[in-house]
């Protein structure tokens, strides 16, 4: 699963402030228990991308920008104002007054100081290659000469702090990336780039037993592999305060589970319901208006390794892809729940333009069949997929419509852990095409091209390069208005249609469900609730 | 008796060190690395790949690694996982909830199986008897999350006598999945207790003591039932090992907060540390609990003597 | 008794297949010969013993030749006929991705029977010669063959099986025969102590009866000793084991099946299409109950099978 967003969402924040005078005195009080995974990672901002770790971090933390709950849309919080005049230093100045949950200030140095640490070689920190833009990385984080495998260990860095990061006074920072990446603003919204308290630096491992964050919500207890505590911070200063005030997070063992508990009024929220609960739409008669939907920023697509014959062959990737009926397996598999997608930029996003793909994303046998004919090849098709997070129905589906369709042999070819799967993608060692799915990091047309398929991106893992791509990419990245940059992208989009590194399948209608006890309770655009919606009946 | 016990305890050596060397060879020697797809859709950074295999010391020839493994556990040590939670204090936390689970599912499977068993043996071939020896042979034939999903379907959710899952492991709570996990071996308890009451009902001993003039239920209960509950005893006090580590499937379905849904995420997103400790301390508790099922078959059959 | 005894013959049953098979040992030995011609005799009569019989046949002939029950093609799924009930054209219905369950039942039944008997071979030829060796020559051998039993018996079978089986999954790609192979492994490698220890017990009350001292004082080898008369008279207990394990076997591929890393596609059997319904029982139960039901049978007639060869075998149960 990918990473997904902080999204405290102030947008949602004015409706609820809206109807903060309906709100009753009861309610304030009220507690509610979410579901949760356990968290793979120390609760510490800069190192933590899973779900089961950010649902706990995201309401602790504020970072400079937070993405609204409705449309995903940047909106500053912890910044007062991010300017640039060449989309290559930014200044940032921040709101005064916020505070740590440990009464301590939030400065500029909380900011560059968490930064400049994440970023460090040696912390040996999941988020790090977030901060690879700023300028003064690779001092801070020099590469290992022969990977982390090898026997030579990287070099220590020469210095501990990136020379893009200047703190200025204590509510202003500047920020100099290396290279100017007009989309940077809106990046930082992500959970990694969170600030960090004094008493971090001092007491690491006291911080990741109790972490101390900025959030509308202050860290109370753990119990690993059960739950998680967390209760209103009173002096929050932030719009998306809470109306409620404990949060639990309570660690399942799988969604069956939590849907069962759901269903008995035992669980408030479950932000994505099982296979078992979409099967027949059983959920509309269990859940009946407790039902809660919407659509969310992520697609599922099947990836080509451009390493392997016949997969670089492009007639055969557009005859796949012809071949797969979307319409049906998004009716039958997903009930629904699924919309075929026509392109690689998501449908929320701004700048998206229906019908990029094409023809070769609608389903049409004749001409997937000539398109197969033209390609040559007659051997066998392989699907490999993961199958530990739902994805054996819909992958078994589409290797069948294809064998259906092209008439030629196809096998879907199981992995039973996503960590085995994922190394495989890594090392490049894929047998066939395989899944590949994608929660955008950032609500930006930007972040579902540029990271996929330019030359040598960090998830471009089929290995697919095109110059041309690159260099709309890199012209659209320097672009100085929005509009001109949106245009940019399409175009770079329109290459990818022509060349199908990957074939988009479809995007999310996420259907989440609440408990009788809450009166609103909303899903934010990165398929977890949005805490500030929440309205305890 | 005490030489018997020390020689027993001293054979667990060489049974714990190939144990602990044969899981741990399994869950790190796999090829490929365990820290990838640790990160999402994306490569991990290499600084955190490199300082992953450093701490669990990855780049050692795997006879190093046990040892220094083994060096620490001798120390209590048990690791950490590579969440930084200490192997040691999940183990103490997750471990009692699974015992209470094991307990109660023993002592459903103690009450049943025997009644029924007895029931059973001392009807041979009546109605009953076969009605015993079918329901039991079902039991058998049915997988474990068969009877686990339709309870929790039929119970939980469309009847609602009970939580669907187990908020607080308390042993009410645990009645359930108990059962649950109880079923296979219930029809085992069952089915040895009748064939010691059947082979043992005309035994020399129950018809002296029936001639004597005793009350036939002081035969039944004394007499017949000590003899007859020896290899039960032994078949129970090996499954209290068994349901502990078995429980992964039970504790799935209702979200048990116990060692078996712990075991499973630890094999899944392969944290060799916990699994290699989790598994050890079960093998222990096994080899412990052989141990005392012997002594026990001591005390019940006199005939029996431990120089 | 001596400890050795005790430790091997009272801890029999452990583990998810064993049986109530402990202590069979003793009383077969006093009826060195005509012992399988009586409990044949003794079978003949038995109706219990013939219905499962019956139905063995019958899932090994499924097994053998599919194409006798059904000509439907088992790997043909069409969406459009999803989760459709039982009808004429498909007498068990569809499943969810619309695949045939009917044939799929029938061709199922080969990777589910191969399964089990390998795995019980497997068991039984490693477990119950180590055993009879053990038991045999005692000494340095029965200890180091005991330690070993312990490790493998002392990890509880579920969990040692998910360990070994993600350990062999993670080279992937796999074919049919190798993921068949690979659950048979584990099976066998965490099941053969019970059978080992069952025979050694048999060996080892069986060597110090008069007719092996007879034959030794013959000046019998001491191969002949084993093979000529220690392994006719110490086969029974070992037997009935394994006709019980079969059926216990064929329910912990279903287990594995359910768990993901058992028999997994292109690989078709009862275990893998009950995991596959498992999450649509409320919308499709049927997809959900022919295997279940088919599997449930099987395990039952193996399990019923043991019952009567041991009641047989042993005199004071008849």
């Amino acid at each position: 699963m990918r990473a997904r967003l902080v999204a405290a969402a102030t947008g949602v924040a004015l409706v609820a402030a809206g109807c903060g005078a309906a709100e009753t005195t009861g309610s304030a009080d009220a507690g509610i228990t979410i579901f949760n995974t356990e968290p793979e990672n120390p609760l510490v901002p800069g190192n933590t991308t899973e779900t089961g770790g950010s649902r706990v971090l995201d309401p602790l933390f504020t970072g400079l920008v937070e993405y609204r709950g409705e449309d995903a849309q940047p909106a500053n919080a912890m910044a007062e104002s991010i300017e640039t005049t060449d989309s290559k230093v930014f200044t940032v100045k921040l709101k005064q007054g916020w505070k740590f949950h440990d009464g301590s200030p939030v400065t500029a140095k909380s900011f560059v100081d968490a930064w400049n640490w994440t970023a460090y070689g040696p912390n040996a920190t999941q988020g790090a290659t977030f901060f690879s833009q700023i300028q003064g990385y690779q001092d801070v984080h020099p590469a290992d000469p022969d990977g982390p495998d090898g026997p030579e260990k990287a070099p220590t860095p020469t210095t501990d702090a990136m020379s893009g990061l200047v703190v200025v006074d204590d509510h202003t920072f500047t920020i100099t990336l290396s290279e100017a990446f007009s989309v940077f603003p809106v990046t930082v919204g992500y959970e990694v780039f969170a600030p960090l308290p004094e008493a971090f630096f001092k007491d690491r491992a006291a911080f990741e037993a109790a972490p101390i964050g900025n959030g509308p919500f202050k860290f109370v207890s753990r119990q690993p592999g059960a739950e998680i505590k967390l209760t209103r911070y009173d002096d929050y200063q932030g719009s998306d305060k809470a109306t409620f005030k404990d949060l639990t997070l309570k660690v399942y063992q799988s969604r069956e589970s939590a849907y069962a508990d759901l269903v008995a009024n035992n669980l408030d929220f479950l932000e994505e319901l099982p296979p078992n609960a979409l099967a027949g739409k059983k959920y509309e008669s269990d859940l009946g208006d407790r039902v809660v939907q919407r659509e969310t920023l992520n697609n599922q697509t099947i990836a080509f390794p451009f390493y392997l014959k016949p997969y670089d062959n492009v007639d055969l990737r557009r005859a796949i892809s012809m071949a797969i009926n979307r319409e049906e397996i998004t009716q039958r598999i997903f009930e629904g729940t699924r919309k075929p997608a026509d392109g690689w930029v998501h449908p929320l996003m701004k700048g998206y333009t229906p019908g990029q793909c094409g023809e070769y994303c609608t389903y049409n046998p004749a001409k997937a069949k000539e398109s197969f004919q033209k390609s040559g090849y007659t051997g066998e098709i392989l699907l490999l997929s993961n199958t530990d997070g739902g994805h054996q129905e819909w992958a078994e589906a589409v290797a069948n419509s294809i064998k259906n369709t092209l008439g030629v042999e196809t096998r879907f070819v199981p992995s039973t852990s996503f960590g085995e799967f994922r190394q495989k993608v890594n090392a490049h060692e894929m047998t066939g095409m395989y899944r590949s799915g994608w929660i955008a990091d950032y609500p930006s047309i930007q972040n579902w091209l540029s990271p996929l398929f330019r030359t040598g991106a960090s998830s471009n893992d089929g290995l697919y390069s095109n110059p041309a791509f690159d260099a709309k990419i890199a012209e659209a990245d320097k672009a100085t208005s929005e509009d001109e940059a949106i245009k940019l992208y399409l175009e770079a989009e329109r290459i990818v249609a022509q060349d199908m590194p990957s074939i988009p399948l479809w995007t999310q209608n996420t259907i989440a469900g609440k408990s009788n006890r809450l009166k609103v309770a909303n899903l934010d655009p990165f398929r977890t609730l949005d805490v500030p919606s929440v309205e305890v009946g | 008796m005490g030489r018997y016990v020390l020689r027993r305890l001293l054979q667990m050596v060489p049974v714990f060190l190939g144990t602990t060397f044969l899981i741990y060879a399994l869950v790190w020697a796999v090829p490929g690395d365990p820290f990838e797809g640790k990160c999402g859709e994306r490569d991990c950074p290499e600084s955190y790949v490199a300082a992953m295999r450093e701490k669990f010391n990855l780049d050692d020839p795997l006879v190093v690694q046990y040892g220094k493994y083994l060096l620490n556990l001798v120390q209590g040590d048990f690791g950490q996982t590579s969440a930084g939670l200490q192997v040691g204090e999940r183990i103490a936390a997750t471990f009692p909830v699974t015992l209470r689970l094991a307990l109660v599912a023993l002592l459903v499977e103690a009450v049943i199986g025997i009644t029924a068993g007895v029931v059973s043996g001392l009807r041979n071939r009546g109605f009953l008897d076969s009605l015993v020896l079918v329901s039991t042979l079902f039991l058998i034939s049915i997988p474990v999350f068969v009877t686990g999903y339709v309870v929790q379907l039929v119970f939980g959710l469309q009847l609602g006598w009970i939580s669907p899952t187990v908020s607080t492991p308390t042993f009410g709570n645990l009645i359930v999945p108990g059962f649950v996990l109880a079923s296979l071996s219930m029809a085992y308890v069952t089915r040895l207790t009748r064939a010691g009451i059947a082979e043992n009902r005309r035994a020399d001993y129950v018809r002296t003591a029936l001639a004597k003039g005793l009350p036939t239920n002081r035969v039944i209960g004394v007499h017949l039932l000590r003899n007859s509950l020896i290899p039960v005893i032994t078949f129970l006090g090996t499954d209290l090992g068994a349901f502990l580590g078995g429980a992964i499937i039970t504790e799935g379905i209702f979200n048990v907060p116990g060692i078996g849904g712990l075991v499973f995420r630890s094999i899944l997103t392969k944290d060799g540390a916990m699994v290699t400790g989790l598994v050890t301390v079960l093998v222990l508790v096994y080899l412990l609990m052989t141990l005392l099922v012997d002594l026990l078959y001591a005390v019940l059959d006199p005939r029996i003597r431990y120089d | 008794m001596t400890d050795a005894v005790a430790a091997g013959g009272l801890t029999a049953v452990g583990g998810p297949a064993g049986g109530p098979v402990g202590g069979a040992g003793g009383g077969d030995a006093d009826k060195p010969r005509g012992l399988f011609d009586d409990a044949w005799r003794e079978l003949r009569g038995r109706p219990l013993f013939w219905v499962s019989v019956a139905l063995i046949l019958l899932v090994v002939l499924m097994a053998a030749v599919p194409q006798l029950f059904t000509s439907a093609d088992p790997t043909l799924a069409q969406l459009s006929r999803s989760r459709q009930g039982p009808s004429a054209a498909a007498w068990f219905g569809y499943d969810n991705q619309g695949y045939d369950i009917y044939a799929r039942v029938i061709h199922g039944a080969r990777a589910t029977i191969v399964v089990g008997l390998l795995a019980t071979v497997g068991v039984v030829l490693f477990g119950a010669s180590l055993g009879l060796l053990a038991g045999f020559y005692g000494g340095w051998l029965d200890a180091v063959v005991s330690r070993i039993a312990d490790i493998f018996v002392g990890v509880p079978f579920v969990l040692g099986a998910i360990v070994i089986l993600t350990t062999l999954n993670a080279g992937g790609g796999a074919g049919a025969a190798r993921i068949v192979a690979q659950v048979v492994l584990s099976i066998s490698v965490l099941s053969w102590p019970v059978s080992m220890r069952i025979m050694r017990s048999t060996a080892i009350a069986a060597k110090q009866q008069d007719y092996v001292k007879a034959a030794r004082s013959l000046g019998a080898g001491t191969g002949r000793i084993i093979t000529k008369h220690l392994l006719p008279n110490c086969v029974a207990p070992v037997l009935v084991y394994s006709t019980i394990a079969l059926g216990a076997f064929v329910g912990a591929e279903a287990t594995l099946s359910y768990l993901g890393i058992g028999l997994r596609p292109p690989v078709v059997s009862w275990g893998v299409m009950i995991s596959a319904a498992k999450d649509y029982i409320r919308v499709a139960p049927h997809a959900l109950l022919f295997p279940a039901g088919f599997l449930t049978a099987t395990v039952l007639a193996f399990v019923m099978l043991g019952d009567a060869v041991r009641e047989a075998l042993d005199p004071k149960l008849r």
